[in-house]
């Protein structure tokens, strides 16, 4: 069905960043305006998540070229479910950076930035043509690098460098694969790819495209053995900008993972191979490396490595049980993750430190915000009937239908490594002492900030952890989600003929 | 700089080549040209003078802050191609007036959006060039 407004969200993002230049260095300003325009963006997001939802897939064919030549943009029920959840999660850190960004990195232009990273993301979820996907990988990647270093500190710089030359690298490899599919297929609109792949006798070279796009996604989503970028950078900015970068960045390739693997290299058995041996290793590596550090900022970057594994089981399994689960997963983890860092940031403005062994009597200090702490970190663990519970249990159903009892074994013990990380975390930071740990002195305390300061910390944990409580205790309306999305998934005639405008003749 | 011969040169050269960068600016769309060599041809144009004269003295001709001509062009831009979805037209649908202008010929929001990206251009060329001139 044809609708010339599902670009509404993209444009929102667009017109936010273009209004906030116009209020360079006015700092104040530009917090209440990116609040209200994120505000803005999450009405919209839901409304056009209820239109999808209701009226199926929507599609807009911009410039208004025809299907196979122009650039499609569909909302179908994958990519309205992303564009909300990404507002969710963009709303919270708009009003979370308010409160924590210093007034150094707001003026360098940190607020526009942002706006123009989630337009980014929702042009992503929302385009239905692969170059065009990969200039939104651009979009976003170019706002990253900005957030990434803002503020020029020398460890900032460091991290940068590495996230910097290894995305570079994966957006050449996506290049290289979108020129492939081009010269194979004569097409960039992956609706019209996935029907005419179908009909090329050399199935090698698809192989050959589909490592290329799954190296250049893997790198971006931080996958086993293109994940070190991702701890090597993720703990040095601000907690805000790890927010958006651990609950968003890392998903975008997931994201993008799935749709290519789903419409247009659908169920080959050799890539389903790989992608299990993969996922579990990507548990693994994740797991360990999380075990083996003490800065939260590292932990929590391992342990988003350990549960991108989690999300590629379900490819690797690739039935419509697994892809649930992944889908299921996908939801869960941009809420918790973003979530998870804005916490990390409010334990550093309330010790001075995001060191584990130097936290300590948080639970006796603040009993109020362990408590409201204790739902992303039990969550993330996925302790029953939190968010994280449910997707591991289709997991587990679709592995013992397709007899993958390795990959079930991984996603046993990724649990257990996870519980026991997050264990330790809470005894560390929650339960131990406080008394006599090193106090750093570096600008204002939690404690100091008057009580509407205080407010714009805490408000973004109590709303996304609301939004993981609806996850984990409502999870049979997410579950009948997921379900209509791995569907969709499994089955993308819907997709390819509302795209195009065609009737498929059913083989 | 302190060649005389320079300095005469750039002040015939700043309107030549702001007016050839309108030009090119219009030239665009069915031939070559378009906003972005246009703006950047207008940058070249004020950085020429730069040279000549000092940052201080291409500052007041252009009165505003360069880095304002960023957001205005981009307003513009996604502006035009917003104008399409109030008569019911996918998102940046070129639409055009019936009749051509006189000197500047068919005029569409196509125009617009390259107006936006002229501007964009020049703003982005020049505060990139003149903060790099600042801080040597």
């Amino acid at each position: 069905m044809n609708n010339s407004l599902i670009v509404l969200p993209i444009v929102i993002q667009f017109l936010a960043g273009t209004v906030l230049l116009f209020f360079w260095l006015k700092t104040n300003t530009q917090k209440v305006l990116s609040g209200l325009f994120s505000a803005i963006a999450l009405v919209i997001s839901i409304w056009l998540f209820m239109l999808v939802w209701n009226q199926g897939i929507q599609v807009t064919q911009s410039g208004n070229w025809k299907a196979p030549f122009g650039i499609s943009f569909v909302a179908d029920v994958f990519g309205a479910t992303m564009v909300l959840i990404s507002s969710i999660a963009g709303f919270a850190v708009s009003i979370f950076s308010a409160g924590s960004m210093r007034k150094e990195r707001l003026e360098f232009g940190y607020f526009p930035i942002l706006h123009f990273l989630i337009m980014g993301l929702q042009g992503a979820f929302l385009t239905g043509d692969i170059f065009n996907l990969y200039v939104w990988f651009e979009v976003v990647i170019i706002s990253s690098f900005v957030m990434m270093t803002l503020g020029g500190k020398r460890k900032q710089l460091e991290g940068a460098i590495k996230y910097v030359s290894l995305n570079l690298l994966a957006s050449t490899l996506f290049l290289v694969g979108i020129a492939f599919i081009y010269g194979l297929t004569g097409s960039l609109n992956m609706a019209d790819i996935a029907i005419k792949i179908n009909d090329i006798q050399n199935r090698g070279v698809i192989n050959v495209t589909a490592g290329l796009f799954l190296v250049a996604f893997g790198i971006k989503s931080a996958v086993f053995p293109m994940y070190f970028w991702l701890p090597a950078s993720y703990h040095t900015p601000p907690a805000a900008v790890s927010a958006i970068f651990g609950g968003l960045l890392t998903k975008l390739g997931v994201y993008a993972i799935i749709r290519s693997f789903t419409l247009i290299f659908g169920g080959d058995e050799f890539m389903g191979i790989i992608m299990s041996a993969i996922a579990a290793l990507t548990i693994l590596s994740g797991g360990l490396g999380a075990m083996m550090h003490q800065n939260m900022g590292k932990i929590f970057g391992y342990l988003i490595i350990c549960h991108i594994g989690f999300m590629m089981v379900g490819l690797g399994i690739f039935t419509e049980l697994a892809l649930m689960g992944t889908v299921f997963y996908l939801i869960h983890d941009i809420v918790v993750k973003t979530n998870l860092f804005m916490v990390s940031g409010v334990i550093l403005k309330i010790n001075g430190t995001q060191d584990i062994k130097e936290l300590g009597g948080l639970y006796k200090n603040y009993p109020m915000l362990s408590l409201l702490m204790a739902i992303p970190l039990f969550s993330l663990v996925g302790i029953p009937p939190l968010s994280g519970f449910w997707a591991k249990i289709f997991w587990i159903q679709a592995g013992l239908e397709t007899k993958e009892y390795i990959l079930i074994g991984f996603i046993v013990l990724g649990s257990f490594l996870t519980l026991w990380v997050i264990a330790k975390m809470w005894g560390e930071v929650f339960w131990k002492p406080g008394e006599g740990l090193p106090k750093k002195a570096n600008g204002i305390y939690f404690d100091q900030l008057s009580g509407a300061d205080k407010w714009q910390w805490i408000f973004p944990v109590v709303f996304l952890s609301i939004i993981s409580l609806y996850i984990g205790f409502a999870a049979e309306n997410i579950i009948v989600l997921s379900q209509k999305i791995a569907g969709d998934l499994m089955n993308p005639t819907g997709y390819i003929e509302s795209v195009l405008g065609i009737k498929l003749l059913m083989p | 700089m302190k060649s005389l011969i320079f300095r005469t040169a750039s002040t015939y050269l700043l309107p030549l080549m702001l007016l050839f960068s309108i030009f090119i600016l219009l030239r665009g769309h069915y031939l070559p040209g378009g906003g972005f060599v246009g703006g950047l041809m207008a940058a070249i144009a004020f950085l020429i003078h730069s040279f000549a004269f000092g940052l201080k003295e291409t500052k007041e001709i252009i009165k505003i802050n360069p880095g304002y001509l960023m957001p205005i062009g981009l307003v513009l831009a996604v502006g035009s191609g917003m104008v399409p979805l109030f008569v019911n037209d996918p998102f940046l649908t070129g639409l055009w007036f019936e009749e051509p202008f006189r000197f500047i010929g068919m005029v569409g929001s196509a125009l617009f959006f390259d107006i936006g990206v002229y501007l964009v251009v020049i703003g982005a060329t020049l505060t990139i060039m003149f903060s790099i001139t600042e801080s040597v």
